[in-house]
């Protein structure tokens, strides 16, 4: 029972790291009808720019300048550092819906999805011409404690990261069930095309959409750098590839679907792993889902239509 | 001159749609364009709501504003212009309510906004039974009240209409020009595109014809009902 529990609390932490990623996937492909395959590489940048938000926070000191004890300044730090790099993030993935996919509009979907794989390219290499190919190790924002729960030692990180996904993925689901914006954004999911002639800015639409799911990328990149401290320009290629599998699996801009398929993938990879040799963990994991999508091929809580893209 | 077209052309890739037209409408009047499929009626009012570009060259000029200088979303919001486009074009997954308040999402008059939308439900009590079920899953005729109402809480100055008689049953199309007719009272001023030209012309005071993307004729309703080339091309003799 408490290796149960352990392993479980494993794959809820595992399963958010797909889950934010995947949600942001999702949106994107609801929304306009793309696959931002740079999608993986922005929560890699994400990662990089919450270990630089957060060293430089630390080296400001702020415990012993405004006088404040150890743990209450490193939960400030950490505090800061998710606002701070979400913030930051989001300006990033809106720079790609301007600069890479904007001028892609009317072009075919094929054609946008290179673009997609060229920037996340461009994204890793520009780390590496920058930064140099040495691992970063990200601070340790949050000793790490032992909690003793039902028999299972659980630490305190794995309760926070997998917290801080679960408030963000619904905060997001709120956020397109009930507001205007979110409410433009479904609209945008039916027909791109007349989402105009309701006075609302197509583009405006499209970079939220993009600012959001980047700044949940670089969530899940710091909560990442807490679990894994180090930090490489690859590390989202195949986090990538994964979310994205999530977000189809969740279904074309369902939030909760996506975040619900992220963690059913991590659940999949880490019971897999419990039982069978690691080496069999993808062929296992992605074999269950394809028989999913063979019985549910729109995924948990995809509508059956598609965006209507023209005249 | 409250609106007026001068030479407009619009293209899609190499084919040419629209060649040169002109036209214009005058402040609180109903006007209406007829033309048989593929005449190039609904790319008129695309390129209107700039929905898609027109010619270097073109000149459309509303209220003394260049309207070919702005995006497709401030047409509507600075300028007033609403369209109910060919197919209506409801978002399906929305419902009827969710419709309405997204047409209004420019807006900041919140009073002005709540009258507009009693104002929708008397002239549409169906709409308002109907509030929270998926618009896609309304009926033909529910679904042309609710892209008209829509398009009145969207922009309530000018509004462009194609083809709201479309498959409609001869009952209900009656009811919706009515309606349009109670619209054009308070104020609004129509532009109407029709395949049905008889219906357009006894609705309209002023007609143009649109033959293969040329502006072959314009006049009166009255003119045209009695021109012979109208009432042998499209009034069926
Ligand atoms: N999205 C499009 N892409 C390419 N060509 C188009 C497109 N829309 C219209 N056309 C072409 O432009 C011309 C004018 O079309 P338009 O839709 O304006 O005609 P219409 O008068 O509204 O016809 P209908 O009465 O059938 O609605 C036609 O030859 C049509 O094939
Ligand atoms: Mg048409």
């Amino acid at each position: 029972m408490d290796v149960f529990l352990q392993q479980l609390m494993n794959a809820l932490q595992w399963g958010s790291f797909y889950a934010l990623i995947a949600i942001g996937y999702s949106m994107v492909y609801g929304v306009l009808m793309l696959f931002n395959f740079a999608h993986g590489d922005i929560f890699m940048v994400g990662a990089y720019i919450g270990f630089f938000v957060s060293s430089g926070l630390l080296a400001l000191n702020l415990g012993s300048v405004i006088g404040l004890s150890t743990g209450v300044e490193l939960g400030l730090v950490l505090v800061l550092t998710l606002i701070i790099s979400m913030l930051l993030n989001s300006i990033v993935g809106m720079g790609v819906e301007r600069i890479g996919y904007r001028p892609l509009r009317e072009a075919p979907r094929a054609s946008a999805a290179i673009t997609g794989l060229m920037i996340g390219i461009i994204l890793e290499t520009a780390n590496l011409a920058l930064l140099g190919p040495q691992r970063r190790s990200f601070p340790e924002l949050i000793p790490t404690t032992t909690i003793t729960i039902a028999g299972a030692s659980v630490t305190n990180k794995k309760i926070l990261i997998v917290i801080v996904s679960l408030v963000l993925a619904l905060l997001v689901h709120q956020f397109v069930q009930r507001t205007k914006w979110g409410m433009a954004m479904r609209a945008m999911a039916y027909d791109y095309v007349v989402v105009p002639l309701m006075g609302i800015s197509s583009d405006r639409i499209a970079l939220m959409t993009f600012a959001i799911g980047s700044a949940l990328a670089a969530a899940a990149g710091i909560l990442f750098g807490i679990a894994y401290p180090v930090l490489d320009p690859n590390m989202g290629i195949l986090f990538g590839w994964k979310a994205f599998v999530a977000a189809i699996l969740g279904g074309r801009g369902s939030i909760l679907g996506a975040a619900l398929a992220g963690f059913l993938l991590g659940f999949i990879e880490i019971f897999v792993t419990m039982i069978f040799p690691s080496t069999m963990r993808n062929l296992i994991a992605f074999g269950i889902i394809l028989i999913i999508l063979t019985f549910r091929p729109h995924g948990f809580f995809g509508e059956p239509f598609s965006a209507q893209l023209r005249l | 001159m409250y609106f007026s077209v001068e030479n407009l052309s619009v293209s899609y890739g190499n084919i040419r749609a629209l060649h040169d037209i002109s036209f214009n409408v005058n402040e609180g009047e109903i006007v209406c364009i007829i033309g048989a499929n593929g005449a190039g009626k609904s790319t008129t009012l695309r390129a209107i709501s700039r929905l898609v570009p027109a010619h270097e060259g073109s000149k459309m000029v509303f209220q003394g504003k260049d309207l070919l200088k702005l995006p497709p979303d401030k047409v509507v919001t600075e300028l007033g212009i609403s369209h109910v486009p060919e197919g209506r074009r409801l978002f399906g997954n929305l419902t009827v309510k969710e419709n309405l308040t997204l047409a209004s999402f420019a807006r900041t008059d919140d009073d002005a906004i709540q009258r507009d939308l009693d104002r929708v439900f008397t002239i549409f009590p169906r709409l308002k039974e109907r509030m929270n079920q998926k618009s896609g899953t309304l009926s033909g005729g529910e679904q042309q009240m609710l892209a008209v109402g829509r398009a009145l809480i969207s922009a309530r100055k000018f509004m462009l209409l194609d083809e709201p008689s479309m498959g409609l049953a001869p009952l209900l199309m009656a009811d919706v020009f009515d309606a349009l007719q109670e619209i054009n009272d308070e104020g609004t001023t129509i532009l109407l595109v029709e395949q049905n030209a008889r219906l357009a012309l006894q609705f309209a005071q002023r007609g143009y014809v649109l033959e293969n993307g040329n502006m072959v004729l314009e006049g009166s309703s009255k003119e045209l009902l009695d021109n012979p080339e109208v009432k042998k091309a499209y009034l069926g003799g």
